[in-house]
């Protein structure tokens, strides 16, 4: 099932023209990206943004910091196996000790001792990033609905990284639903907290989804570049500002 | 649309509150310890106008006075108009220019008390083409922290930043995508972007 559906889903990764320069935007879907943008939109109005707003209300933020913490907790076998195969020995390591750390002195990861105790940051590595260490290239800009924006390498990243986490198999029901629900709640304590920040993407902007695509696709590649902007062009040598003059100060 | 804009996202944005930097200094060439000290002067004057507890809309005028001092707000709102700056007439360019600060000092400075009980810390330094990139690293409460670059060039004739970048988000960039966003819905007429952008933030 799953080499099937990593081949289906490389195969089908849209390949960009040639000599695209590196921040542009790869997004042939954009009509059927637009119109899963505005079934997010709503579905965010009626649904999440409530229900996201009146569960950071109600629950405490020390709670709502405990169930992110838990949730982030559950993630890191998923940071474990992907920096494995990324061959990134050391990150693995390293989240091997925080989760070790966490889900024991830290009561099951609702407590993040690892971070009080200096310990390095965790790594976060997902099939997506793994997939772009193999080589595989970033395809086209997709927006799921429900989870928003992706790339087609992405995409494929999210479903193995959901069939392959270590958890589910090791965890019996009802356990394995313990971070599904808790990823879910920490989602909608974020869209709670965050409202004005999401608002303001979501709501405000001229073009929500030119914004919402703009924003994830440098946030991402700059976490799969490992934190490097090379991207960046010299404004100041950009032919489209000559000519640039001077102004005085006001 | 939550799992995606997950926390890290989010507080990306966040961060692009915190907009503004640089010490104007003497004209020799750029160095790491200039470049790191208009940054410092930047995080300081942030960290006061967050601690001082005013008013929203005293906090966005003391932020437009931060973001025009330290920042090219003449480089950013003409790179964020792109090509289209080549059409703009120059009376055009100053009305788009002056407009674009106040927006971004509303956009961003109305979302400052969410930095209250959180901190800005440089880091460190480093050269990168043309211009030195000042890292930060932004606390605040009840999220992980994130990294914020600030850009710093004296190729205006001062040490200013022309961008912030949070987690790999170009305050530039974005703002750009927008501004190209209200262009077009103005049909390209600048004139019909400067309108607009007075009402926007």
């Amino acid at each position: 099932m799953l080499p099937v559906l990593l081949i289906m889903g490389l195969a089908a990764c849209a390949k960009p023209p040639a000599g695209l320069p590196s921040d542009a935007v790869f997004d042939p879907y954009e009509e059927q990206n637009r119109n899963v943008h505005e079934f997010n939109r709503s579905l965010d109005r009626s649904i999440v943004r409530p229900a996201g707003v009146g569960y950071s209300e109600f629950v405490p933020d020390d709670i709502e910091d405990a169930i992110g913490r838990f949730a982030f907790n559950l993630s890191l076998p998923r940071s474990i196996v992907n920096s494995i195969l990324q061959g990134n020995m050391l990150a693995a390591t390293e989240d091997s000790y925080r989760f070790l750390v966490n889900s024991t002195i830290g009561l099951g990861g609702v407590f993040d001792v690892a971070t009080d105790l200096n310990m390095p940051e965790a790594n976060d590595a997902d099939f997506g990033q793994t997939l772009h260490v193999w080589g595989v290239r970033e395809g086209a800009y997709v927006e799921l609905p429900l989870l928003g924006p992706s790339t087609e390498r992405d995409t494929v990243g999210l479903v193995v990284d959901i069939f392959t986490n270590p958890l589910t198999y090791i965890l019996d029901s009802p356990e394995n639903y313990y971070g599904t629900i808790a990823s879910v709640s920490s989602g909608l304590s974020n869209r709670g907290r965050f409202a004005d920040t999401i608002d303001s993407v979501l709501y405000e902007s001229a073009d929500s989804y030119a914004q919402a695509r703009s924003i994830y696709l440098q946030n991402r590649r700059f976490k799969l570049g490992n934190g490097s902007d090379g991207a960046f062009a010299d404004p100041y040598d950009d032919p489209a500002l000559a000519p640039f003059e001077v102004s005085d100060d006001e | 649309m939550m799992n995606n804009l997950n926390r890290r996202h989010v507080v990306s944005l966040l961060a692009a509150s915190a907009a503004a930097t640089t010490l104007p200094a003497p004209a020799f060439a750029l160095t790491e310890a200039r470049a790191k000290a208009l940054v410092d002067q930047v995080v300081a004057d942030i960290n006061r106008v967050i601690a001082s507890g005013k008013s929203v809309n005293s906090m966005i005028r003391d932020f437009e006075r931060i973001f025009s001092r330290y920042a090219d707000v003449n480089i950013i709102a003409r790179s964020t108009l792109g090509q289209d700056s080549r059409r703009a007439t120059s009376s055009q360019m100053r009305a788009f220019t002056k407009t674009f600060q106040s927006y971004i000092a509303r956009k961003y400075g109305k979302r400052f008390r969410e930095f209250i009980g959180g901190r800005i810390e440089v880091q460190g330094v480093r050269k990168v083409k043309s211009w030195h990139e000042v890292q930060s690293r932004v606390t605040l409460k009840g999220s992980s922290p994130f990294k914020v670059l600030f850009l710093v060039s004296d190729r205006s004739g001062r040490d200013l930043f022309f961008d912030m970048v949070i987690e790999g988000v170009s305050l530039r960039l974005t703002e750009r995508t927008e501004i190209g966003a209200i262009l077009d819905r103005n049909g390209g007429n600048i004139d019909g972007l400067i309108a607009d952008l007075k009402k926007a933030g």
